[in-house]
């Protein structure tokens, strides 16, 4: 099966065909300012390449778009939010602890009305049915196009999240209504921001999705469309429409999976060294860690299910000051190719110690044969020193495991490292974010409470659940694995209640292709 | 200097140095933050005053929220309800208070009172009954001296209201209030036994709002002067360092309403080929450094980032955490023998006897 990877990051559009798991063809080109051109142009030069456009079976896109434009505050849709919870928590309002600007741009109201479960199940107050139809037409009567609904306790229980959607539905057919259940964790602030987030993103995700159907559809392919998501899957592009921040990470995600795959381990430490930032993560069952806590994105706390990533200021264009040897955080970005020395400029950088060290030939090593010796020894260990302890604290455990190194900057890195058993560059390493994305599978998941059941009877259906869910997202039943069992106890709920969650993988099937195709 | 109105920076250091001051417990002061910045931003003030400037007769209630923290994550902390069961006292006292203090200066229930008096108008005095966090009624300095534990007023977010008028110990009163605060959803605000101006002088904690200001103001000057904010809370708390290291291995379990468990913590620089063991019950309670016991409660255990000097919860300390164990000294009341048994390492059920780092050949 041929499939084709596209991965849209700020700087490069990048692209790969896979034939029978094997790079057959990989392209790098510039993102253009409407995203879709650079997807264009890598498509084209892609097919020219390697000629196979009719063969493709599916085509994976994944983009750091939708993150990007929280990040800069641009092409956001105004959002309201809906928070049941009265009598409480009413003096931490909606959007309380965002930045201002951000706040400005998104803000399109706050109602908050009375509901809400307890910790154990029982309800916090009745739910008023008669106030969530009032906000409602008052949202439709200021045109409010987008909403966030967010409950005390709906991720034990989205039953009334759902109920008040049903309500809105009513008064306002044509909002767009995101729940909080269906994204975020325990922590009503922080998941009613991830709600908010992802209804504010609710017109350029349509957009770019339409842009991408039509950008493929221009270049002949006429296999369907996948969208790569945080957590190593693809999702259909009606999944990508409804929940765009599921996609946030989905960058560092694909570099995390394409250096599985390239590589063939499944359990990593994966560091990925880019133009400003080094970021590091551990492969888990082939799959990124998750991170427990909070998640700021943009300057906004949020608790949904995100890579666990440490990103550090080590990248091929950081700054190095010559008189004081302090490296870095600041970079010279995307500029690397006019303002480091070996290609003319005159900012020392990090490619320049690289090249001056013989880790690299990049540009003109003239230009750094100047630099003296014992400063290009003394930088390359404060590389090297801040490199091994960010991978050492994203470890979990103290047993070494080998270390994937990824990413245009990965000749940084130093050979070997303490905790770590190999480091490792894998083939194709520039492009692994597009390799993660051709080879992303469909995931099934099931999360939620069990009450009165024996641990491996709950664990079984779950997983049962789980399995229909992903052949119903699209996956082939003949490739299902189990990547995640886990049961929690909730010592506090009555009827022996037990939190169970398991996901499930498979292989993109023939059903889903046809399904998902225009 | 008093009577002195708190900025809100000084708010800002207040949650910084109270959540070092719950060494691991008291639960993380973010949602009492923002509702001060709010309350702030609407022209609220909050005035702090010198204990010992309490008239002997003076009311002062003492203020908490109780409950479990996972419950705090979704029912966000109101400064309408921190205020409710004051009023509920004062109803049934039939006077009103004089001004209002923290049960517990460590953790989020630091800025508890500060929402209150910034809704009431009340002044806070500046002092808190434990000096840190600590889980249960009877772990504060009134209870070891042996004050009255009663009444107890405990509010609701509904129209519920809980009055104790009268307990036979400090563990009878913490036991019934336990419950009374799982029925209404392990979430209340309360008002514990009110005190006289001169129980306050006698007995209270004196000047730890102003300590954990100062506190977190250092380690934010240190932060802005990108020096080590670790020796910052060191020497404006006149603590010790104990152990640098990093986290290797994390053992945590929920058992009768506590958070128990420990961390091993395997030394760096200094402190290269040894191993600190910390334990610690919701807070960090004893610390042992290759097996022997080095330090335990009531000394303050503080297990800080040892980059940013951020507090580290138990809840969420991890492995590969570069952590610094710190020793603060405990306030003298809780090293005198009944502070011990209230507090002292048998009442966390380790059978040690209890010796200060701050002792003299102390180990």
């Amino acid at each position: 099966m041929i499939r084709i990877g596209i991965d849209v990051g700020g700087t490069n559009t990048d692209a790969v065909l896979i034939d029978r798991q094997q790079v057959a063809g990989a392209v790098k080109t510039p993102t253009t300012a409407d995203v879709t051109g650079g997807v264009r142009t890598a498509l084209r030069s892609l097919l020219d390449e390697t000629g196979r456009g009719d063969e493709v079976a599916a085509v994976m896109i994944g983009t750091t778009h939708f993150v990007n434009a929280v990040v800069q505050r641009r092409g956001l849709n105004r959002a309201a939010a809906l928070r049941i919870c009265l009598p409480s928590s009413a003096s931490l309002r909606p959007m309380v602890d965002w930045p201002e600007d951000l706040a400005a741009v998104v803000n399109d109201g706050a109602y908050l009305v009375a509901g809400g479960h307890e910790y154990d199940g029982r309800l916090l107050a009745p739910l008023d049915e008669t106030a969530i139809a009032a906000a409602a037409r008052e949202m439709r009567a200021a045109d409010v196009t987008a909403a966030a609904v967010t409950a005390v306790f709906s991720p034990l229980t989205d039953e009334l999240e759902a109920r008040a959607a049903e309500i809105m539905r009513q008064e306002h057919p044509d909002l767009r209504i995101t729940l909080s259940s269906a994204l975020g964790r325990i922590g009503l602030l922080e998941r009613e921001n991830v709600a908010l987030l992802n209804a504010a993103l609710a017109d350029l995700a349509a957009a770019t999705v339409y842009a991408f159907e039509e950008a493929i559809a221009d270049s002949g392919i006429t296999a369907p469309l996948f969208v790569t998501q945080n957590d190593g899957t693809v999702a259909s592009i009606a999944v990508a429409r409804q929940a765009p921040v599921f996609g946030f990470a989905s960058g560092p995600t694909n570099s995390m999976r394409g250096a599985a795959f390239l590589s063939g381990l499944d359990d990593a430490m994966v560091l990925d060294i880019g133009g400003t930032t080094s970021d590091i993560g551990c492969l888990v069952t082939g799959f990124p860690r998750e991170a427990n806590n909070v998640v700021e994105t943009g300057g906004v706390r949020t608790n949904f299910r995100m890579p666990d990533l440490l990103s550090i200021g080590i990248g091929g264009g950081t700054i190095v000051d010559s008189d004081t040897l302090a490296v870095g955080p600041q970079s010279v970005g995307h500029r690397l190719t006019e303002a480091a020395l070996v290609f003319g400029g005159d900012t020392l950088t990090l490619t320049d110690i690289a090249v001056a060290a013989g880790l690299a030939e990049i540009g003109e090593s003239a230009a750094v044969a100047s630099l003296s010796q014992q400063m290009v020894k003394t930088v390359t260990a404060v590389v090297s020193h801040r490199l091994e302890e960010a991978v050492d604290r994203m470890k979990t455990h103290a047993a070494p495991k080998p270390l994937l190194v990824v990413g245009g900057g990965a000749m940084l890195a130093p050979q070997a490292m303490g905790g770590i058993s190999e480091v490792l560059r894998v083939p194709h390493h520039g492009v692994a974010n597009a390799v993660g994305a051709a080879t992303g599978q469909v995931s099934g998941e099931v999360d939620r409470v069990f009450r009165d059941m024996t641990r491996d009877t709950l664990l079984a259906e779950a997983e049962a659940m789980a399995r229909d869910n992903a052949v119903a997202a699209g996956a082939d039943p003949t490739t299902l694995k189990t990547i995640e069992r886990e049961d929690l106890p909730l010592a506090y709920l009555p009827g022996n209640a037990v939190r169970a969650r398991v996901r499930v993988v498979g292989d993109i099937g023939a059903l889903a292709r046809a399904k998902n195709a225009k | 200097m008093y009577p002195r109105t708190l900025t809100i920076d000084d708010i800002e250091a207040l949650a910084l140095g109270a959540w070092i001051l719950g060494t691991g417990g008291g639960g993380s002061p973010y949602h009492r933050l923002l509702n001060m910045r709010e309350l702030y931003r609407a022209g609220n003030k909050v005035t702090l005053i010198d204990p010992m400037s309490l008239a002997n007769d003076a009311l002062v209630a003492v203020l908490s929220n109780m409950g479990a923290p996972l419950v705090g994550q979704e029912r966000l902390s109101d400064p309408a309800f921190a205020t409710k069961p004051v009023r509920t006292m004062e109803r049934y006292l039939g006077r009103t208070f004089d001004a209002v203090m923290s049960l517990e200066i460590g953790g989020g229930n630091g800025l508890h009172p500060l929402m209150v008096a910034a809704v009431t108008g009340y002044p806070v005095v500046d002092a808190d009954t434990m000096g840190r966090a600590y889980p249960e009624a009877q772990m504060t300095s009134v209870a070891v001296a042996n004050l009255q534990c009663y009444p107890l007023a405990l509010a609701d977010i509904r129209d519920n209201e809980v009055i104790i008028p009268r307990a036979e110990s400090w563990r009878w009163m913490e036991r019934i209030s336990r419950k009374a605060c799982a029925e209404v959803g392990s979430i209340a605000s309360t008002c514990k036994a009110p005190r006289s101006g001169r129980e306050v002088k006698d007995h209270a904690i004196l000047y730890t709002t102003t300590q954990a200001i100062d506190l977190g103001r250092a380690v934010m000057a240190a932060r802005d002067a990108h020096t080590d904010p670790v020796a910052a809370i060191i020497e404006s708390a006149s603590g010790i360092r104990l152990f640098e290291g990093k986290v290797v291995d994390i053992d945590r379990r929920a058992t009768e309403g506590f958070l128990r468990g420990q961390a091993e913590i395997d030394g760096l620089d200094g402190d290269a080929g040894s191993r600190f063991t910390v334990h610690f019950q919701n807070e960090f309670s004893v610390g042992y450094r290759d097996g022997a016991p080095v330090v335990m409660t009531p000394d303050l255990i503080c297990v800080v980032d040892s980059v940013s000097g951020d507090g580290i919860g138990t809840d969420v300390i991890r492995y590969g955490q570069r952590v610094s164990v710190l020793a603060l000294p405990s306030p003298a009341i809780f090293l005198t023998p009944s502070g011990l048994k209230n507090v002292g390492p048998r009442a966390f059920g380790f059978d040690l006897e209890f010796r200060s780092v701050f002792e003299d050949g102390a180990p």
